[in-house]
């Protein structure tokens, strides 16, 4: 399996990036880490005639632990997520979820930007996003916008993204508040294959220990990552297991689950819903110890 | 494959296992062809051509590779290491090498080389793994032939040789 | 000093440790051009035309071929072993006017590139009728072959005793449904050649990544007219075989046509998602048992009938169904036994022989049937196997049973069963780990223990032959007809080698799987190399070692019995500087006269043909736990008790049997090939054939036991397959043993998370199940 011809570009800015992509627009294939990207391009099911290498950016490959913000550039690498202690305390729930991106080879060179521009709905990055509410800020040629990444996801592998357009930087809130603890949990088949059925959660607590605030994010069921409105009903409330329960079963019930080769759409519901609570269960036994 | 009439080509310059080494390539040559055909480094194979089994496995910079998914042309100005730069100059092994044959951790040999670079790097930043984490870190190198425990056994066997003989903090 | 039995490190392991090793991929020649295979996208269709001109101009290419290039060539492969019962068909190198599965070859082009030929191939216009195809193993699907009548490839029938009336005079009468889903072989290195056609000499040599490049040779000499001395096949290192590399493939004449067509070296490389399409699996099976037995849990008849989806060609013949059915009483006393199948045409991949061919499948039904009758009469799953196993005291033992090659019975030759079982017990601590199991399940765990026993027919015939030859600078060579992917053959059969000769396995160059090294040959598979290979190994090292002896005896002038032996070289027991050396020996044998009285050079070709198969034992337990909320199966702890007889290398039949687990766990949980209605391949890359890795894996304890076969020299059995067979049998026990009373029963192989799911008992307590009606 060999890809078919294609021009390469190599562009060393964002700006050279954006203006290759403004003139070959549907025509061209940006290229991050290539482990979703070059799999497709060797078995010829993607076809770009252009594809412009984004890994000589150097501006993309840039982190930024901010007081109350991190800011992460598309380019960089998964294994980051992992590696850096300072990334890890601003986001913990990024730093959880990593080590189950596929294997060592994929995060030495996958990239953040690219994992999520892909969109794959079992992939573990979407979702985490989405919980953490994260705001991706998408440039072309003809300016910037942002999107939060809730709205960014918008099909199975489809997203938002404009022909000519480029995930640049992905904005998150910074260390969690106090009293507000992450919560991850995924079922693969093998150890680094994507998701069957997975959930992330933060949750936040009051003093008195009842949730004053819950985003549930499911994913791998549905053709997109799922934000559940199931978890609006936990706030107010404390958050015993039972109601993890029900909002896990609920947040579940709110997805199109769909079915494959590896698991029927009710092996999907009834796994997520279960992870689900799991999820929330650790984010509450976090936010207490916050 | 290299230079022809026809598609643009890209000239590459790289350190190959401490050397420096020089291609002209198109665009859609992969790393692993250009290291087995071009360069005559036949030590890293290609077993799925997809990136799932980790045959191709090479360094990049350090960081452990598929070569299968990597284009020639972006490896210009990087450090390449394969499986034939281990063993260094000498006529010996590599202790992670004494280790797997003492450990009769190779049957076939073609998920081999992929493995031992997959573990080079793993080792140099993990100098106490439990087998568990070296199963993990292991999980994106397919083997059919060993059944993975001789590997773990060989790898942790390297793992307490190279404590014993690391330098003092 | 004695090798065999030595866990000696392998001779080949410091070039396949550092990138020296030499497979098919990585041979070049000058002009070498490469070779794409273009295959048929429907499991069924009339080709009407195939148009290549596009692809022929395409810059970089030199030819395109399609089946109406073959000439003489271009005609059905011959079928072996054949079989009274057997309607064969085989592939030809081409598909000619039909296609018949998924990925059979239609077209190929050779190009200077890989990259162009993939190129080319998108270019090559066909034109195919698409056609239904046979997709079920039911009768009333389309025909395959069209002097097939209902796709039947065979029906045999193997029977001991009246089973119909045992079945009714028995206490107890107990019926299962089994299924096994299709899986391959899947080595890491996929198919390849390289063929070299020496227009002036007219010599084709062909490097294959094959286990039988002797048959491959037999097959190019009859498609492409060539006599043997012009044919060399050689198998460089191999990447694994496991079966996917057993047969003569369409592709391994084909790419010698085209060398010999172009008179320019051909480079064939499979790629994996070929591998998925057109390499050949092996399992798929629907069994319905009906088992007759007393309270006591003794079987007094057992009846089978089955149906085998052999795919579109039988390569192979009738070989697989054959062994489950003859291999189906396995290690157990039955009185009465009916073993009935029928082999059905499939438009799907041909289906032969992959690590355990048969084998697997008759183990699966077999101890599903031990575990049933435990259940049914209450006994204890391992208790109920001692009861019934073969005793030592009975070898050999005849299952009544008919072989699988026709030449005789399945006759037990040795072996101690219930040891080997009781061992695996031992080992494993079985009645702790039961308490441990039954004290989880207690506080609402799904843990459960397995118990499996097994034979494993091993060491078929019908010969292998060796060559050993000391030369005039003292260098001994081996050469055998077996090829080695994996299992340590350079090592192995050169400590046996070694024994003979009283010298060290660094002395012995032992060069396998080469056409030009030993005319005949048989090839690797069935657990056959260390034994059939190993016992002619021995023949022909003792021969020389005679000769040696006999020469330097008159070299120094003395009786035999005075001679002391030192590695290469022999001395006079009383004048020991009186030396000569194995050098010496073999210039003086180089030009022998008559008056020496012997024939000329120090080497000899012997061939052993064994009079019988040979058979290995083990058993194995394993402990599991399932997931209450994915179901997914942990391996907690496996242990392996095994007889292969008198192993060359302990270290390496470990790893035979570590890998043959690993290979059982995938085809028991993880690989399944499943196709859609039309005869698309659903599980066409490893992003869905999932492999077990390191992960998957567990540790696993081996106890061996060493009961000589008495049927070779060295009392050797294989072992290759051998930890193949018992694994999807095991973790059945083991899952059902976990899931408990109401949980479900295993009736099907492979068990993904949906099957598994509904073997979960349908009340789970707890905060993380969410208590759903079990599926029924």
């Amino acid at each position: 399996m060999r890809p078919a011809p294609f021009e390469y570009f190599a562009p060393r800015t964002v700006d050279e990036a954006l203006d290759l992509l403004a003139r070959h627009g549907e025509e061209a294939k940006l290229l991050a880490g290539g482990q979703s990207l070059v799999p497709m391009m060797n078995m010829r099911l993607a076809r770009p005639a252009v594809v412009i290498d984004l890994n000589r950016v150097a501006a993309l490959g840039v982190a930024r632990v901010e007081a109350k913000r991190l800011r992460l550039g598309a380019l960089v690498r998964q294994h980051a997520l992992e590696r850096d202690a300072h990334i890890a305390a601003a986001a913990p729930l990024l730093a959880e979820a990593a080590p189950l991106i596929g294997h060592l080879q994929t995060r030495a060179r996958g990239t953040i930007g690219g994992s999520l521009a892909h969109a794959d709905p079992a992939a573990e990055l979407p979702a985490c996003t989405i919980a953490l509410d994260a705001v991706f800020h998408l440039r072309s040629a003809r300016g910037s916008r942002q999107l939060p990444a809730a709205d960014f996801f918008r099909g199975l592998l489809a997203t938002a993204l404009e022909p000519d357009e480029l995930l640049a930087e992905i904005e998150l809130p910074g260390p969690p508040a106090p009293r507000t603890g992450h919560g991850f949990a995924e079922v693969a088949r093998r150890h680094g294959d994507f998701a069957l059925a997975g959930a992330c959660a933060v949750l936040s607590l009051d003093a008195a220990g009842v949730c004053r605030d819950a985003r549930l994010v499911i994913f791998g069921a549905g053709d997109v990552p799922h934000l559940a409105r199931a978890a609006a009903g936990l706030i107010g409330e404390r958050p015993d297991p039972r109601r993890l329960a029900e909002a896990g079963r609920a947040g579940a019930d709110e997805i199109d689950a769909r079915g494959d080769l590896h698991a029927t759409p009710e092996y999907r519901r009834r796994v997520a819903a279960g992870l689900a609570a799991r999820a929330l269960g650790r984010a509450a036994t976090r936010a207490e110890a916050a | 494959m290299t230079a022809r009439a026809g598609p643009t080509t890209h000239d590459v310059t790289a350190i190959v296992n401490g050397v420096e080494r020089r291609a002209r390539v198109i665009p859609r040559l992969l790393l692993a062809d250009l290291l087995r055909e071009e360069w005559g480094l036949t030590g890293t194979h290609l077993g799925c051509e997809h990136g799932a089994c980790g045959a191709c496995t090479v360094l990049l910079d350090g960081e452990p590779t598929r070569a299968c998914l990597v284009f020639a042309v972006q490896v210009d100005g990087c450090r390449v290491d394969t499986v034939e730069g281990l063993a260094g100059d000498g006529a010996g092994l590599h202790p992670l090498q004494e280790a797997f044959r003492a450990r009769h951790a190779l049957q076939c040999g073609f998920c081999t080389p992929g493995i031992l670079m997959t573990l080079t790097a793993y080792l140099r930043e993990h100098l106490a793994p439990s087998e568990a984490e070296l199963r993990e870190a292991l999980s994106g190198n397919l083997c059919r032939c060993t059944g993975y425990q001789h590997i773990v056994q060989a790898a942790l066997d390297a793992a307490a040789a190279g404590r014993a003989t690391a330098p003092p903090a | 000093m004695k090798f065999v039995g030595d866990r000696h490190l392998r001779k080949e392991d410091p070039r396949l440790l550092t990138g020296r090793g030499r497979y098919v991929a990585d041979l070049t020649l000058p002009g070498l051009l490469h070779a794409v295979i273009l295959r048929s996208p429907h499991a069924h269709a009339r080709i009407r035309r195939i148009d290549t001109e596009r692809a022929r101009a395409h810059p970089g290419v030199v030819d395109v071929v399609t089946f109406a290039d073959l000439g003489p060539a271009g005609r059905a492969m011959p079928v072996a072993p054949p079989h009274p019962a057997l309607r064969g068909h085989n592939f030809a190198p081409l598909a000619g006017d039909r296609a018949r599965f998924v990925g059979e070859p239609v077209a190929a082009v050779a190009a200077e590139s890989r990259y162009a030929a993939e190129d080319a191939i998108e270019l090559i216009e066909v034109e195919y009728e698409p056609l239904p195809s046979a997709q079920t193993l039911a009768p009333g699907a389309p025909a395959v072959h069209e002097d097939v009548a209902d796709n039947l490839a065979g029906r045999v029938s193997l029977t001991r005793g009246d089973v119909e009336a045992a079945l009714r005079a028995a206490p107890r009468v107990a019926s299962v449904r089994l299924r096994i889903g299709r899986g391959g072989g899947q080595p890491m290195e996929t198919r390849g050649l390289v063929a070299d056609w020496n227009a002036a000499l007219e010599q084709l040599t062909v490097w294959a990544s094959s286990q039988v490049p002797h048959q491959i040779r037999q097959f190019i000499v009859d498609l492409l007219d060539l006599a043997p001395h012009q044919v060399r096949v050689v198998a460089p290192d191999v990447g694994g075989g496991f079966g996917a590399k057993l047969i003569v493939y369409p592709e391994d004449v084909l790419i010698p046509f085209l060398a010999r067509r172009l008179a320019r070296p051909v480079r064939w490389i499979e790629d994996r998602l070929e591998h998925m399409l057109a390499a050949t699996q092996e399992r798929e099976q629907e069994h319905e048992v009906t088992v007759g037995f007393d309270d006591a849990g003794q079987l007094l008849a057992l009846r089978d009938r089955f149906v085998h989806d052999t795919g579109a060609y039988t390569p192979r013949g009738l070989v697989v169904p054959l062994l489950t059915a003859s291999m189906l009483t396995g290690p157990y006393r039955i009185p009465a036994v009916e073993s009935t199948f029928e082999s059905r045409y499939t438009h799907r991949v041909p289906v032969t022989p992959y690590r355990g061919a048969g084998q697997p499948q008759a183990v699966f039904v077999i101890e599903r049937v031990l575990d049933l009758v435990a259940r049914e009469t209450g006994r204890d799953r391992a208790q109920v196997r001692l009861a019934n196993l073969v005793r030592a005291a009975d070898m050999p033992w005849d299952t009544g049973l008919p072989n699988y090659r026709g030449s005789g019975h399945v006759v037990l030759d040795s072996g101690d069963l219930p040891s080997v079982l009781r061992r695996a017990l031992e080992s494993a601590g079985y009645e702790a780990r039961a308490a441990e199991a039954a004290a989880a399940r207690a506080e609402g765990r799904l843990v459960g223990v397995g118990v499996a026993s097994y034979v494993e027919l091993t060491g078929v015939g019908p010969f292998e032959s060796a060559r050993v030859r000391v030369d005039a600078a003292g260098r001994i060579t081996a050469w055998s007809g077996v090829t080695t992917q994996g299992q340590g053959l350079e090592t192995t059969l050169a400590q046996v080698a070694a024994d003979e000769l009283g010298v060290t396995p660094a002395d012995v160059t032992v060069i396998t799987g080469d056409t030009a090294g030993v005319e005949h040959g048989t090839g690797s598979f069935a657990s056959r190399a260390a034994v059939v290979g190993g016992s002619a190994v021995a023949l022909a090292a003792r021969d020389v070692h005679a000769k040696t002896r006999l020469l330097a005896a008159r070299a120094l002038g003395v009786a035999e019995a005075d001679l002391e032996q030192a590695g290469r070289a022999f001395t006079d027991r009383r004048r020991p500087e009186r030396r000569v050396t194995f050098a010496e020996l073999a210039r003086l044998a180089g030009a022998a006269t008559a008056a020496l009285g012997v024939e000329p050079g120090l080497e000899s070709t012997r061939f052993f043909q064994p009079t019988d198969m040979t058979y290995s034992s083990g058993a194995h337990v394993t402990l599991v736990e399932l997931d209450p909320l994915s179901a997914a199966v942990r391996i907690l702890g496996y242990w392996i008790s095994h007889d292969s007889g008198r192993l060359i290398n302990p270290l390496v039949v470990e790893g035979q049997l570590q890998g043959a687990v690993a290979l059982g766990i995938g085809s028991a949980l993880l690989e399944e090939i499943a196709y859609d209605e039309t005869g698309q391949l659903l599980a066409g890359s490893y992003m869905d054939y999932l492999l077990p890795t390191a992960t998957d894996v567990p540790t696993m304890v081996i106890d061996h036991l060493e009961t000589p076969s008495p049927l070779n020299p060295l009392g050797l059995k294989g072992v290759g397959e051998s930890g193949a067979l018992p694994v999807p049998a095991v973790l059945a026990s083991a899952i059902e043993d976990a899931v408990g009373p109401t949980g479900g029963r295993v009736t099907r192989m492979p068990l993904g998370p949906a099957r598994l799911m509904e073997l979960l008992p349908p009340v789970l307590s707890g905060d993380e199940g969410t208590g759903r009606d079990r599926a029924t």
